[in-house]
């Protein structure tokens, strides 16, 4: 028996999954021009392994497969995965982080919607502790063919000549010249950066277009209405404000703010990490809480931590907070006068 | 008078007004123009109408007729149920009319145009055909006191139109300060399908004006402002008109942005005035209240041309070939009317009301009621059944299109987990059903029936602990009472054992004692002057041996009464042994 309303929106979970995944092309195409078609095998690999490991869930629980399968949730998770890691990672540790999202992060929690850590970020995190050595493969710009990529993937490459072909991303420059300035020569944090030939413009050559990708797609989740403002500008409002003070004062030890807006996986997170709605606060105030506590954390963990980049503990640091957050930032109810919670015994 | 401080004031292009704006709403596709294109059309007298007694909220009206008796159009056959002392609880009532002439077959049970298909008391009559009138005549409210006007109004069974049918008698009086800013007429009509106020509107807007005065007369309003959506520019157009031809300054029409529901009493009271009326709360006592247009016409129709509300203008929409509008009889069967607008083969449910907020009729052999604004033919095209549900991924399509501006999800999660302290901790109650979630939920999850289930257990929990709580009450009362009579019990029985000692004493010396004066009533008289100590006692034994027998009242005792118990025996014992030393004691 259906009730009113008997009228609905053409809504689903899957369009909205889909128009997310849409939303990443654009910073993948990047991807793939400056550095090479590694990042497609590796998307390619964690959607297989996520596919792979919800189909298994799914039956296990006894869940409606096709239903759940084509909900594409289990995809964007997969592609987040790959597009966070780096490009020449191994593919079993692709695959293994992938099943752990999937299998740990979501479904031993409950399945779609009922994760309280995104699963993404608890996959970066796990692998980032337990194998930070596969964790900085990060390709330079032009310096490998595609079947030498394929080749360092698929083990079939030997350790010494992926030295030669990795490069060290801006963060990781960044750590590097935190590390010498003071103790070598009395450089700014820019003049170190700017002989360094991983940076660009803005960031990390190639790495700022990809952020650019990035935003150009999450504008379009923005006037699709997926996603709100809120969580994106706090994000990188807090980021961008933060670093401002920070490398005014003192900018012998702290990078910019451009620099941290278009260096990392800050535009991914922006508006495709600290947006997954399961996770993050809900309320609009919530949300500009929530997004500033990542932003905040992650600018202390890139700034002060071991980490090169901290967004994935600074996301799940956060996604513990949400219920607090949540509930304490309720919305006035029409009529009522702000925060008269209906307290019921 | 509380005036929100939002800063989303908007100003719409055909009016000077400034409006304000309410969060959320949705735009659903209207599919009005079908049923705007033809007139009103004037639904036959059907040979037979049924006619509920109880229509309203409030007491059901008491039958003024039986079998067989003979009625005339407009002739009350059901008296609004108003208590003796005239409470409001009493007065919550609306009278019932006869919607046409005829002979009254039957006062029994017919199903209504409930979702549960639940029976109610009708008065059945076959129509003579004649359509007799009683005599009618105008009330001129001027001339009357406040209270006589309602009592009026409420004998002549005007209720509201716009759906909710709350009896308009009640809406009547000015808040606390005997006056009003704003009277808000409801020409909003925000629902898809439904045009019955647009079209009556367009034809009868000097009517609805005329009943708009009355009603501003009796509330004492300062200022009239009628609201209507911006997709209805024939009425807009027409009210205008009658409003410039009634020369009436206080009297304003405004069109207000098309969004589902600005038709909600609340919405458009704040559209128009800025004035968010909290839940549960009177709105004239924030200087406001607010009209159906169907509610004035009928208002004028009562007040000016005496008669009462017999009929009312219902949409027939949706999978019909000939979606209109009629004028109809209370009381007429919902066939007749589909049938008249040539309902669709592959028509799979009926709804009574809109496609967001209106109820699926178990079948269409049930009368139009007051309540009834629409009847709208379903059908697998017209209204798919909704796709699977998926879980909620919490993301805020919900709260967004709340117009209560509530956290939808929330209130999902805690009615799903029966956390229904915490639903209501989330103002539960302030959801008005409107059905924008469910609508626009990505997840296909029937929202507002979790919240109806969590209404509803929470209703059956509070009158459950109501009964629990009288239950409760009476047992505490019992057991009171039980202790007092044990305790008058023991005093009797302590007088009575004073009572023998002195005729004991008595006897001895030969003189009568007189009992204490407190206890005498309860004390039979002492037997006889000749009466021995022994023939006393074996009395008492006696009494006592009858009252082991019978059930005692001594299970369930508290421990203080157990203690007295004891004592007092602890003293029978006693004094049986004073008074015969050689009897073994009792254990």
């Amino acid at each position: 028996m259906n009730n009113s309303p008997y009228l609905r929106k053409a809504a689903s979970v899957q369009s909205v999954m889909l128009r997310v995944l849409l939303a990443l092309l654009p910073g993948i195409a990047a991807y793939v021009w400056f550095f090479g078609a590694a990042i497609a095998v590796q998307i390619a690999l964690a959607s297989i392994a996520a596919l792979a490991a919800e189909a298994l869930i799914l039956y296990l629980r006894g869940k409606p497969l096709k239903l759940f399968l084509t909900d594409g949730s289990a995809l964007v998770t997969a592609w987040l995965i790959a597009l966070s890691f780096p490009p020449l990672a191994p593919w079993w540790l692709t695959v293994l982080a992938t099943l752990i999202a999937i299998i740990v992060a979501k479904h031993l929690y409950g399945g779609l919607g009922q994760n309280p850590f995104n699963p993404a970020m608890v996959a970066f995190a796990l692998m980032i502790v337990a194998y930070p050595q596969y964790m900085s493969r990060w390709p330079g710009i032009g310096a490998s063919d595609f079947a030498t990529q394929w080749a360092i993937i698929f083990g079939l490459q030997a350790n010494q000549a992926l030295d030669a072909l990795s490069m060290a991303t801006p963060l990781d420059a960044l750590r590097t010249a935190l590390h010498t300035v003071g103790t070598t020569t009395p450089a700014t944090i820019a003049s170190a950066l700017a002989n360094n030939p991983s940076i660009g413009h803005l960031a990390g050559r190639g790495w700022e277009w990809i952020a650019a990708g990035y935003l150009v797609g999450g504008l379009w989740l923005v006037q699709q209405r997926i996603i709100t403002w809120h969580l994106p500008t706090a994000f990188l409002a807090t980021l961008c404000l933060l670093a401002s003070v920070a490398s005014a004062i003192n900018p012998g030890e702290f990078a910019g703010p451009l620099f941290h807006l278009f260096g990392g996986g800050a535009m991914l997170a922006a508006f495709f990490i600290v947006t997954d709605p399961v996770s993050a606060a809900t309320t609009p105030y919530g949300k500009l809480i929530f997004a500033s506590g990542v932003a905040l954390l992650t600018w202390i963990i890139r700034s002060f931590g071991a980490y090169p980049d901290g967004i994935a503990f600074a996301v799940l640091l956060m996604n513990i907070a949400v219920p607090l957050i949540d509930m304490a930032t309720q919305p006035r109810v029409f009529g009522h006068k702000k925060n008269d919670r209906n307290r019921h015994e | 008078m509380e005036v929100s401080g939002r800063g989303d004031q908007t100003r719409h292009h055909t009016l000077t007004m400034r409006l304000f704006d309410f969060n959320g709403g949705v735009k659903p596709d209207y599919q009005k123009e079908a049923s705007t294109q033809t007139p009103i059309a004037v639904s036959p007298t059907p040979t037979f109408l049924v006619i509920p007694l109880h229509q309203n909220i409030g007491g059901t009206p008491r039958p003024l007729v039986g079998a067989g008796d003979h009625v005339l159009k407009g002739q009350r056959i059901g008296a609004a149920d108003v208590a003796a002392d005239g409470n409001i609880r009493g007065n919550m009532s609306s009278a019932i009319h006869a919607s046409s002439s005829g002979r009254v077959v039957a006062v029994e049970m017919r199903r209504m145009p409930h979702p549960s298909g639940l029976s109610a008391l009708c008065v059945v009559i076959e129509t003579d055909g004649r359509d007799e009138w009683i005599a009618r005549q105008p009330f001129d409210y001027r001339s009357h006191t406040a209270a006589e006007t309602r009592d009026y109004l409420r004998d002549a069974g005007i209720v509201g139109l716009g759906g909710a049918a709350f009896p308009t008698h009640m809406k009547t009086s000015p808040g606390k300060t005997g006056r009003l800013d704003t009277l808000v007429v409801n020409g909003a009509e925000c629902e898809p399908f439904i045009t019955c106020d647009d079209l009556l509107m367009r034809e009868r807007a000097d009517a609805i004006l005329q009943g708009v005065a009355i009603l501003r007369d009796l509330l004492a309003a300062e200022r009239v402002l009628i609201g209507i959506e911006d997709n209805k520019p024939e009425a807009i157009a027409a009210m205008q008109a009658a409003t410039r031809a009634h020369n009436s300054n206080d009297m304003q029409v405004i069109a207000v942005p098309t969004r589902y529901p600005a038709g909600g009493a609340k919405q458009l009271i704040r559209v128009l005035t800025g004035i968010e009326v909290p839940h549960g709360e009177r709105s004239t006592d924030y200087g406001v209240q607010c009209f159906n247009v169907g509610t004035a016409y009928a208002v004028h129709e009562a007040i000016n041309l005496g008669q009462p509300l017999i009929s009312r203008i219902v949409t027939v929409a949706g999978n019909v070939a000939a979606p209109r509008n009629y004028e109809v009889l209370i009381g007429t069967s919902m066939k007749t009317l589909l049938a008249q607008s040539q309902c669709l083969p592959d028509t799979d449910r009926l709804i009574m009301g809109g496609p967001m907020m209106g109820v699926t009729l178990p079948d269409d052999d049930v009368p139009v009621i007051k309540a009834t604004n629409c009847i709208l033919a379903g059908s697998a095209k017209l209204f798919p059944p909704p796709p699977p549900e998926m879980p909620c991924i919490r993301c805020g399509e919900c709260a967004a299109a709340c117009p209560a501006d509530l956290q939808p999800f929330e209130l999902y999660w805690f009615s799903r987990a029966k956390l229904f302290g915490k639903a209501q901790e989330y103002h539960l109650f302030d959801c008005i059903e409107c059905g924008c979630c469910s609508y626009v939920c990505p997840s296909n999850i029937p929202l507002v029936d979790y919240y109806r289930f969590a209404k509803s257990e929470i209703w059956a929990h509070e009158s459950e602990k109501a009964a629990a709580d009288q239950a409760r009450e009476h047992y505490e009362f019992r057991q009171l009472r039980e202790a007092r009579e044990q305790q008058e019990k023991a005093a009797r029985l302590a007088a009575k054992v004073a009572a023998s000692r002195a005729a004991v004493a008595a006897a001895a010396a030969t003189a009568i004692a007189a009992p204490e004066k407190s206890t005498a009533e309860n004390i039979p008289a002492p037997t006889t002057e000749s009466a021995t100590p022994a023939a006393l006692i074996a009395a008492a034994l006696e009494r006592a041996r009858a009252q082991q027998t019978q059930p005692q009242n001594t299970t369930d005792l508290t421990p203080e009464q157990q203690a007295e118990i004891a004592a007092i025996e602890a003293r029978r014992a006693q004094i049986r042994e004073q008074a015969h030393p050689h009897l073994p004691p009792d254990d």
